[in-house]
C-alpha cells in the first residue's frame, strides 16, 4: 500500500499523524532500513571527501611538504577568487558551456525527431545516431585532436588550410574542443529528447493537423511545449556536464592558449602542484558553482527530475 | 496514415526487444568465464614467484631497455631477488605525479624508480627517497659525469644512481648549411648566426615549443648559456632567490621571440614536443633541430623502415648547443634518468641497493646505450669501440654533458618550471623587455601560494 493510497482513503480533515498505524511505522523502518547501506555507501563516498575537500581548503599545504602544513582560514578563497586565471577560465568554461548546450539541443532535438519518425531501418538509424556517446571521451578527444593536428591530420588537407595550426591560438582551439564535445554529447540530449517526444499524446498532433496548423505550428505550439520538461532535464544535464568538461581540454591542449577550465585548474593545483589546500579551494569553489546551476535550474525553471529519466 | 505509422513501427519494436533478451543469454556464461579466468590469473600470479622476493622497478617508457637490463640483473641476482618492471606515464610531468602520489601514500610495493633529474630535489626533500649511505654511493658515482651527480643529490647526500645521462645536439642537414655557407660545428657558433642561416635559406630550427617541461629545458639552457640562472639558494624552499631578472634572460628572451616570430619557426612551434621538432628536419623546409641524443637512433629507425628518405642520414650533421654570446662556450641542456630507491619499500636496504649497482653497472649502461639509444652517465663508455661505431657523435655527447646547465634542482621545481612555461609561452609572444620580470614576479607569487598556475 502506498502513501497515496493511505492519503485517498483517509477522511477529509483529519491530523495526518495520528493515522500512522503500527504496520505503516513497521513499512516506514523497513524502508529506512532498505535504503540504509545505500545512504551509508553516499556518505563514505560523497560526504567523506567533500568535507574533507572543505577542511583542508583551509590550509597552506602541500603534498611534498606535510610538517609545513599552517591554517589559513579563508586566505586559499581569497587567492582563488583575486586571480585573473580563475576568472579567465571560467570565462571559458562559461563560453563552452553555452555553445556546446546550445548547439546539441538544436542537433539533439533534429536527431530525436529523426528517430522518432524512422520508419524503416530505425534501429540502424538510433545506433548510428548513439554510437559517439558509446566511445570513451579520452579516446574521441585524441581522435579529433590527431584530426585537426598539423602534420597527422586530415582536415588542414580537406579543407585547404596549409599548415594552419589549430591548437596554436586561444580560439581555434576552443572551437575543436567545442566541436569534440559536441559531437560526443549530443546522442545523449537527443536520447532524453527522444524520450519527450515519446510522451507528447499523438493525437495533439493530429488535432492541430486536422485545424489546419503547418508543420511549424505544430512544432511550436504542440510539441516543445508538452516536452518542456524534458528539454529542461536535458539542459540541466548537459549544463553540469559541460560545465565539469577536462577530458578533451586535458588532452587536446592540456589547458595551453588559455584553454584552461575549472576542472583542470583544481586538477593542475592538487595533482601536477600537490597543492593541497590552494586546489581544494578552487575545487569547492567548482563544487558550489555546480549546486548553483543545479538550484537555477530546479528552483527557477521547477525542472522536475522525476519526470524524466535520462541515466 | 497514422495506423500505417503504428504497424510499421510494431516490428521494429519487437526486432529491438528480441534483440534485448537474445542479449541477455550469454552474459552469464561470459561471466562465469570471466570469474574463472580471473581465478586462474590470480592462482599463476600467487605461484609464479616461488618465495623470491619481488623488486618492483617504475620506469619510463621506452623500446625495452629497462626490461631487458630488469631481466639480466634478476639473473644476475641468482634468486636472491627478482626485478619486475611497471610503465609510468611518457612524459616526465605525469610521471613526477604518479610516483609523488604512490610515495606520499607510502607506497610499500615502490621499490625502484627511473627519475628525471629535476625531481630528484623534490623527492629528496619530501623524506620520498631512501638515501646512499657513504658507502654505498662510491661505486654509483665514480666515474660517472659530475653533472649527473650533482643532479642526483640533496643537501650533501646521494638519493639517487645516475643511470643515464642525456642532453641535446645540434643537428643540422650538411646540405642546408652549405648552401647557407656555414660551419655550425666551427668553435664560436651562435644562435644568431643559426637564425640568419635558416632565415636566409627559408629553413626551420625545430625547437620544442609546447608548454611542457621540454620548454623549459630550452629556456633553461639559453639563460645558462648567456651566463644566467633562473634560482639559486635552492635549499631555502619558497625563500629562495629568483634570478631569472636578468640580461642572460633578455638575451634568451630576445633569441626565443626572434625565432617563434620568424619564418625558421614549425607552423605548430607553441605545440610542438620533442617528435614533432623532429619531424621538421625531414620535411621539405627542414634544416635545423635542437633535439636530444635519441634523434640518431630514431633518424637511422625511420630511414630503414622507409618512413623518410634514406639520402637524410647522410645528410645529417651535428654540432654543440649553439652559443648566446660569441666568446662564451655554451652550456647545453641536461636530461637522463636516474635510479631512486622508494623509502617505504620492504627490500629498500639490501635488496634494492644490490639492484641499483647492478642497473647502474658500466656494463648495462653500455648496453642501454646501444640498445635505445640513451646515452651512458660515465664518460669511459664513450671511448668504446662499439659505441662509437654505433655513434659516431659520442665524443661530443660526452663533452656536452660534461659542461652541461642543469636545470635548477629545488623541492619546487614543478612551481618554478609551471610558472616560467606559464609566463613565457606562447613563444611568439615572449617580449625580452618585460617576460624575464612578470616571469620573475610570478615565480615569487606561485612559491608562495599567492597564485594560481
Amino acid at each position: 500500500m502506498t502513501s497515496a493510497d493511505t492519503a485517498l482513503k483517509r477522511p477529509a480533515g483529519a491530523p495526518a499523524k495520528a493515522e500512522i498505524s503500527d504496520r505503516g511505522r513497521a513499512e516506514r523502518r523497513l524502508g529506512l532500513l532498505l535504503s540504509a547501506p545505500a545512504v551509508i555507501v553516499m556518505l563514505l563516498v560523497t560526504a567523506y571527501p567533500l568535507i574533507n575537500a572543505v577542511y583542508q581548503s583551509l590550509f597552506s599545504y602541500r603534498l611534498t611538504a606535510p610538517d609545513d602544513r599552517r591554517f589559513v582560514g579563508l586566505g586559499n578563497y581569497g587567492t582563488a577568487l583575486s586571480d585573473p586565471l580563475f576568472w579567465q577560465t571560467v570565462v571559458t568554461t562559461l563560453i563552452i558551456t553555452v555553445v556546446t548546450v546550445g548547439v546539441e539541443l538544436v542537433i539533439g532535438f533534429a536527431l530525436a525527431m529523426v528517430m522518432h519518425r524512422a520508419v524503416f531501418g530505425r534501429r540502424t538509424v538510433r545506433t548510428a545516431i548513439l554510437l559517439p556517446y558509446g566511445i570513451v571521451t579520452v579516446i574521441s578527444a585524441f581522435a579529433w585532436k590527431y584530426a585537426f593536428d598539423v602534420q597527422s591530420g586530415f582536415v588542414n588537407s580537406w579543407f585547404g588550410l596549409g599548415d594552419f595550426a589549430w591548437f596554436s591560438d586561444r580560439w581555434a582551439a576552443t572551437f575543436v574542443i567545442i566541436l569534440s564535445e559536441i559531437w560526443k554529447t549530443t546522442p545523449f540530449v537527443s536520447l532524453l529528447l527522444l524520450a519527450g517526444l515519446a510522451q507528447v499524446p499523438r493525437d495533439l498532433g493530429e488535432a492541430a493537423t486536422v485545424d489546419g496548423a503547418t508543420a511549424w505550428q505544430r512544432l511550436k505550439r504542440v510539441t516543445i511545449p508538452n516536452m518542456k520538461a524534458a528539454i529542461l532535464v536535458a539542459v540541466l544535464f548537459r549544463t553540469l556536464d559541460a560545465w565539469r568538461i577536462f577530458d578533451n581540454v586535458f588532452i587536446m591542449t592540456s589547458g595551453q592558449e588559455k584553454t584552461q577550465v575549472l576542472s583542470f585548474l583544481t586538477y593542475q593545483q592538487i595533482i601536477t602542484r600537490t597543492e593541497l589546500g590552494l586546489g581544494n579551494a578552487v575545487g569547492v569553489l567548482l563544487f558550489l558553482s555546480v549546486v548553483l546551476i543545479a538550484a537555477v535550474f530546479i528552483k527557477g525553471f521547477r525542472v522536475d527530475l522525476s519526470q524524466v529519466r535520462g541515466d | 496514415m497514422v495506423e500505417r505509422v503504428g504497424r510499421a513501427r510494431e516490428p521494429g519494436r519487437a526486432r529491438w526487444r528480441g534483440g534485448g533478451t537474445g542479449r541477455h543469454g550469454p552474459p552469464g556464461k561470459v561471466r562465469g568465464a570471466v570469474a574463472l579466468a580471473l581465478m586462474a590469473g590470480g592462482l599463476t600470479a600467487c605461484g609464479g614467484g616461488g618465495g623470491t622476493p619481488k623488486l618492483t622497478w617504475y620506469i619510463n617508457p621506452d623500446s625495452g631497455g629497462q626490461a631487458a637490463i630488469a631481466k639480466s640483473c634478476t639473473q644476475a641476482a641468482g634468486g636472491k631477488y627478482r626485478i619486475e618492471t611497471s610503465l609510468l606515464p611518457s612524459d616526465a610531468t605525469a610521471q613526477r605525479e604518479q610516483l609523488i602520489r604512490r610515495l606520499a601514500a607510502k607506497d610499500s610495493g615502490l621499490d625502484l624508480m627511473s627519475l628525471d633529474p629535476v625531481f630528484v630535489a623534490e623527492a629528496a626533500n619530501a623524506g620520498f627517497l631512501r638515501p646512499f649511505a657513504k658507502g654505498e654511493a662510491a661505486p654509483l658515482t665514480e666515474g660517472v659525469f659530475d653533472t649527473a651527480v650533482q643532479s642526483s643529490m640533496w643537501e650533501g647526500k646521494l638519493y639517487a644512481a645516475p643511470f643515464w645521462a642525456n642532453t641535446q645536439l645540434l643537428w643540422y642537414r650538411k646540405s642546408v648549411a652549405k648552401k647557407a655557407g656555414i660551419d655550425p660545428a666551427a668553435p664560436g657558433f651562435t644562435w644568431d648566426k643559426l637564425l640568419d642561416a635558416a632565415n636566409r635559406t627559408n629553413t626551420t630550427i625545430g625547437v620544442q615549443g609546447n608548454r611542457y617541461e621540454g620548454y623549459m629545458v630550452w629556456i633553461n639552457a639559453l639563460i645558462a648559456s648567456a651566463g644566467g640562472r633562473i634560482i639559486s639558494d635552492a635549499e631555502k624552499g619558497d625563500e629562495a632567490s629568483i634570478d631569472i631578472d636578468s640580461p642572460a634572460a633578455e638575451q634568451a628572451a630576445s633569441i626565443i621571440s626572434r625565432l617563434a616570430r620568424s619564418s625558421a619557426a614549425s607552423p605548430t612551434l607553441s605545440t610542438d614536443i620533442e617528435e614533432q621538432s623532429r619531424a621538421t628536419i625531414n620535411g621539405p623546409r627542414g634544416g635545423f633541430l635542437l633535439n636530444w641524443g635519441y634523434v640518431w637512433r630514431a633518424e637511422k629507425g625511420d630511414a630503414e623502415a622507409g618512413a623518410i628518405d634514406k639520402s637524410i642520414i647522410g645528410d645529417l650533421g651535428w654540432a654543440r648547443y649553439p652559443r648566446v654570446n660569441p666568446q662564451q662556450e655554451s652550456k647545453p641542456p641536461f636530461g637522463g634518468i636516474e635510479i631512486g630507491i622508494g623509502a617505504y619499500g620492504k627490500h629498500r636496504d639490501d635488496l634494492a641497493v644490490e639492484a641499483v649497482r647492478c642497473i647502474t653497472s658500466a656494463a648495462n649502461m653500455k648496453r642501454y646505450m646501444l640498445d635505445e639509444g640513451n646515452v651512458a652517465a660515465r664518460p669511459a663508455i664513450f671511448d668504446d669501440p662499439d659505441i662509437l661505431k654505433e655513434f659516431p657523435m659520442a665524443p661530443l655527447m660526452r663533452d656536452s654533458i660534461a659542461t652541461a646547465g642543469p636545470r635548477p634542482a629545488t623541492p619546487y621545481y614543478a612551481d618554478v618550471s609551471g610558472a616560467i612555461q606559464n609566463r613565457w609561452h606562447p613563444p611568439a609572444s615572449v617580449n625580452p623587455n618585460t617576460t624575464p620580470r612578470k616571469s620573475a614576479e610570478f615565480i615569487r607569487e606561485v612559491l608562495q601560494g599567492k597564485a594560481l598556475l
